[in-house]
């Protein structure tokens, strides 16, 4: 397991945010005036003063943060996970308990963030000095851990023997209560440093970010970084924005008019299979799909984007083009999509074939394109590549959307499609709720034939 | 909201997933190098590889569904078509498709299964070509490393957005190879990004406990979702169908919904035993699925519940025009006022308790 906050180069804190606001928090939960509760606790015959219990702890932050219990009691766990408040009684778990357990906040010196690598040499005298206290009062990982050391370096064992008998001597010399504390503390920091198998280690961060060198020299100031600042900021100076309040109001639009097609917040008809194992729902919007629902009808009216990427939408609408005797360019806009995103080695002859059957002067499919931007894709077909058609794409595009689209959605085929569109009925709960439906697995898309699953493209075949 | 399938099969920590078109396959990807096909609707793993590298922070799914994408330690990204051949051994037909000098933290399709677009902690994102391995684009910029990209849902089809652990998050043109717009106001590494559906913004999540929405037009950051008791980082962030929420996924082992309009949370659910890595929503809306390094993947659905909890925004009673624009100065004093209500009020009442209890299904 990679622990190791040693191994940190660079922003030891900085990536570490969160040690520092739960720092902020402990501080500010042991404020004398605002802060938690505290009173002094009796064990057994000695006092602890500046206790608290774990009720108070989850009070302060539901009040603090205006937050439910539930969360409070799951923010305290984390504060006692990773050592910042630590129980004075059977310190071996660390969970904060809602009883009477006294907690105490852990000193600064253990702090997580203080980066001390927790050495193994402390380990093995901390160890030491449990085994000398009580003969057999290590648990089974611990002395596991205590062999495995042993071995390792037992050719200083004597100073961590010696090491272990001079705290243990030092330690009587302090009063009770100092000495249970002190013990509490210590164990609670080797308990989030070494936790017991099963238990996850907090210090586990995943792999090193900012370790990269070429990143770093990137960073430097030179010539060039400036140059190039300079040109995205010119770059963005000249940039026309949009004020925001327009933006948000276009988001309220957009989420208003979805929000009968979102699943979270208008369910979804005749159920959500996840929530009935009815996969109906899923069978009735297939991409393939003879009769759409009335949703997916309606989405088709929202842009002309979402209209050509529901396959059976981009069908109807081919259908409606092939009426008016501009389904070329729809089609011309689907071989520009696959010339755009396939494989590069098929860029050279896609570019051909496109040429061949829409572009060049006598084609069989002709697309409309104007002058200009017709000028500079011949110049740019001469080297194919495969942004070459992107201009006469997008003119085409811009065409289709904003003179065919419209019509379609005011034509009649729209209007029958939405009218025998299905809506399905609400399935209803089922009256027995433990009598659960077998999932039906579907068959795999990777199971299908190849051609099948890539998208038809230039689909009416006609001339 | 309840879990409603929770996936355990892999051995070591979730780090990745991502969703099959087909709305109910998803492929994951653990720390041990592990990458599994599951079937979430009914729990059964369909393919498994194990990478020979550990760590394998990124996985994707082919628009077409016969293959899938990964890569993380080895510094390189490896597509595997998936076959049901029994003879075949998955691992023989892979294909290396990307080579960066560092830790492959991301990867995605394009609209096609013929090209890869990967983000590395060698500061860099790159185009690439998965038939011949060539590189098309590279894109330079970041001061760090690149964790997280995402694909912009545009008519052009044409930019991304990556963020990294410079703090910033920036908008490439995928032809030019140029930044086009960079935002710049987390105060610490950007996790997660994810693009608003309409296209026009995106959402981030970082390790400075926030998330943030980017508005590509205004070019500014326009709403920051916080909370003083989100104290650990937002590793991933996604948003629902409609854009109306956020689900992002913490470091504190829980998820929190926001309501991306007004800026609040909604809900915090728990039940995750260790941080949340990974969170998608499915391509229909009608689920999310949420990865952890507690070792499962937990689906669950949306629930009708939230619309007691949200009245819907008319028009006509907007409190004008002015109140949206503060989204982002009043964040933190709606949050009060909103969540007070969610503690003692009668909103709460109507909230089902948004814990869940992982039931087993089989």
């Amino acid at each position: 397991m990679a622990a190791g906050p040693a191994s940190h180069g660079g922003h030891p804190r900085a990536q570490k945010p969160h040690l520092s606001k739960m720092e902020r928090m402990v501080v500010s939960m042991q404020d004398p005036d605002q802060g938690v509760k505290m009173r002094s606790q009796r064990l057994l015959i000695t006092v602890i003063p500046h206790a608290v219990t774990g009720n108070d702890v989850m009070e302060w932050l539901i009040h603090k943060y205006c937050i439910t219990e539930e969360e409070a009691l799951h923010l305290g766990t984390l504060l006692v996970r990773h050592g910042y408040l630590y129980p004075l009684r059977d310190p071996c778990h660390l969970e904060l308990r809602l009883d009477e357990t006294p907690y105490r906040f852990q000193t600064p010196y253990f702090w997580m963030s203080t980066l001390w690598p927790a050495a193994e040499l402390d380990y093995a005298i901390y160890l030491a000095k449990k085994n000398i206290r009580k003969r057999g009062g290590l648990f089974d990982h611990e002395k596991e851990h205590y062999d495995q050391l042993h071995r390792k370096i037992s050719h200083t064992w004597d100073l961590v023997v010696m090491q272990a008998r001079e705290q243990l001597w030092a330690a009587k010399q302090r009063r009770k209560g100092d000495r249970l504390v002190i013990a509490c503390q210590e164990q609670t920091y080797w308990l989030v440093n070494r936790p017991p198998p099963g238990v996850p280690s907090v210090l586990e961060q995943g792999p090193e970010r900012n370790s990269c060198t070429a990143g770093r020299v990137q960073m430097t100031k030179t010539v060039d970084f400036y140059r190039r600042e300079v040109e995205c900021l010119r770059k963005a100076l000249g940039r026309a924005r949009v004020k925001s309040s327009v933006c948000l109001e276009a988001y309220l639009k957009f989420s208003s008019q979805r929000g009968p097609h979102d699943p979270i917040m208008s369910g979804c008809l005749p159920s959500n299979p996840w929530v009935t194992d009815n996969d109906t729902y899923w069978a009735m919007n297939a991409p393939s799909a003879a009769v759409p629902t009335r949703l997916r009808v309606e989405q088709w009216a929202f842009s002309f984007r979402e209209l050509l990427e529901d396959p059976v939408g981009r069908a109807h609408f081919m259908d409606f083009l092939r009426k008016e005797f501009s389904a070329e360019n729809l089609s011309f806009w689907e071989a520009c999509e696959e010339l755009r995103h396939g494989g590069q080695a098929q860029v050279p002859a896609l570019v051909d074939a496109v040429y061949q059957q829409f572009l060049a002067p006598g084609a069989a499919r002709w697309v409309n394109i104007d002058s200009r931007t017709m000028e500079r894709t011949l110049v740019g077909l001469g080297r194919p590549h495969r942004h070459v058609l992107d201009d006469a794409q997008l003119h085409i595009y811009m065409l289709m959307k904003k003179d065919s689209y419209p019509r379609f959605l005011k034509s009649d085929l729209y209007k029958d499609l939405l009218a025998e569109a299905v809506v399905p009925p609400e399935t209803k709960r089922r009256v027995f709720p433990f009598m659960r439906k077998p999932r039906h697995s579907s068959p795999s898309p990777a199971l299908l034939p190849a051609s099948a699953s890539r998208e038809p493209s230039g689909g009416d075949g006609e001339a | 909201m309840k879990t409603r399938r929770t996936l355990k099969g892999h051995g070591n920590k979730v780090l990745c997933m991502d969703w099959c078109k087909d709305k109910r396959r998803i492929v994951s990807s653990s720390q041990d190098g592990k990458v599994i096909v599951w079937d979430s609707f009914t729990t059964n793993k369909e393919h498994a590889v194990t990478m020979p590298c550990t760590w394998v922070m990124a996985c994707a799914y082919a628009p077409s569904g016969c293959a899938i994408a990964c890569g993380g330690l080895d510094n390189k990204c490896s597509v595997y078509p998936l076959t049901f051949d029994k003879n075949e051994n998955m691992a023989a037909k892979k294909k290396s498709v990307a080579m960066h000098t560092n830790y492959l933290s991301a990867c995605s399709f394009t609209n096609s299964d013929m090209q890869i677009l990967t983000a590395s902690g060698d500061g860099t994102c790159a185009l690439w070509d998965v038939e011949s391995g060539q590189l098309l684009q590279s894109f330079h910029g970041h001061g760090a490393d690149v964790l997280c990209l995402d694909l912009a849902p545009s008519e052009t089809g044409n930019t991304f957005v990556s963020g990294g652990c410079d703090k910033k998050a920036m908008v490439w043109d995928m032809r030019s190879g140029q930044c086009v717009q960079a935002f710049e106001t987390h105060e610490s590494d950007i996790n997660s990004v994810r693009y608003y559906p309409s296209g026009d913004a995106f959402a981030s999540g970082s390790d400075d406990a926030t998330c943030r929405l980017y508005d590509l037009r205004a070019d500014r950051e326009v709403a920051i979702y916080s909370k003083e008791s989100i104290i650990f980082g937002a590793s991933s962030v996604d948003f629902s169908l409609s854009g109306r929420l956020l689900f992002a996924g913490y470091n504190d082992y829980t998820i929190n919904v926001w309501d991306v309009l007004k800026g609040s949370r909604v809900s915090i659910l728990f039940g995750h035993e260790n941080r949340v890595s990974t969170l998608r929503v499915s391509p229909d809306g009608t689920a999310f699925c949420s990865g952890s390094w507690d070792h499962t993947l937990r689906a669950q659905p949306q629930a009708l519940l939230l619309e007691v909890a949200l009245p819907g925004l008319e028009p006509s009673d907007r409190p004008g025009p002015s109140a949206p624009v503060n989204l982002r100065g009043r964040a933190r004093t709606t949050c009060k006022t909103t969540c007070s209500g969610i503690k003692m009020g009668p909103v709460s009442q109507k909230l089902p308790k948004p814990a869940f209890q992982s039931t087993l299904f089989k």
